[in-house]
């Protein structure tokens, strides 16, 4: 399955990555998944992603919780919680 | 059935009495609640000379268009507005406007304030300060998450 991953905030800051293509091991099938899967890259992908951060997620653009299913194709985000307003 | 909705994302100023005038054209229409947010020149203590405000393109418009519907289903209004600027802005300026108007004054009051609740919780807006101190993103509020519960416990 081949998803795009958007950062935004100071997540896209800190990873240096404003979006990627992925395509994913079969077990990441969430996305919660796609995160642990994320932060086992290392170094400030760990740091960024890893459980402890308080983050957020959308799928299709909408608010997704760790247990939303991810589907081929899909647009995911990752990003801080929101500061609007 | 009566129902203005107009939903925007830019980057350019608005004109405040333009936009309740377009909203309260409607004779059915006998009251008008907004809200304005603008930027403060202090934060957290330290001096703020210019915010940045970053968006998701396409889900902020999308969120926002969910936030009034549910605030549609739950309070009989007529028209509502939401206008959220993004980019560069300084203290002063303004950053968003939400104006609902409806029959009765107290359908409106509600309606809003549950627009600008959710607005701050749950529509991707990000802001940068540029400080005295240096640049930081500014950090989510305890406090607003608050605001946001209690319309989903009452």
């Amino acid at each position: 399955m081949k998803v795009q991953v958007l950062y935004f905030a100071s997540l896209r800051e800190k990873l240096g990555c404003a979006s990627e293509t992925v395509e994913l091991p079969d077990h990441v099938v969430s996305l919660g998944a796609l995160r642990e899967w994320l932060a086992e890259r290392g170094g400030v992908w760990a740091e960024a992603l890893g459980a402890a951060k308080a983050l957020r997620g959308a799928i299709n653009q909408a608010m997704a919780k760790p247990d939303a299913p991810l589907a081929e194709g899909a647009e995911v985000a990752f990003f801080p919680p929101v500061t609007g307003g | 059935m009566l129902a203005f909705e107009k939903i925007a994302v830019q980057t350019d100023d608005f004109d405040v009495a333009a936009e309740i005038a377009a909203l309260r054209s409607h004779p059915a229409i006998g009251a008008v609640v907004t809200f304005i947010g603008t930027v403060r020149d202090i934060n957290d203590g330290d001096s703020v000379s210019t915010l940045t405000l970053e968006h998701y393109p396409g889900m902020t418009e999308k969120a926002l268009a969910d936030i009034v519907a549910q605030a549609r289903q739950r309070w009989d209004v007529m028209g509502v507005t939401v206008i959220h600027r993004v980019g560069l802005l300084k203290p002063c300026d303004q950053i968003v406007f939400v104006a609902v108007a409806g029959a009765h004054r107290g359908q409106c009051f509600e309606a809003c304030e549950f627009i600008m609740d959710y607005l701050k919780t749950e529509a991707p807006f990000w802001k940068k300060e540029q400080t005295t101190e240096g640049e930081r993103w500014v950090e989510a509020r305890v406090s607003d998450d608050q605001a946001m519960a209690r319309w989903v416990s009452e």
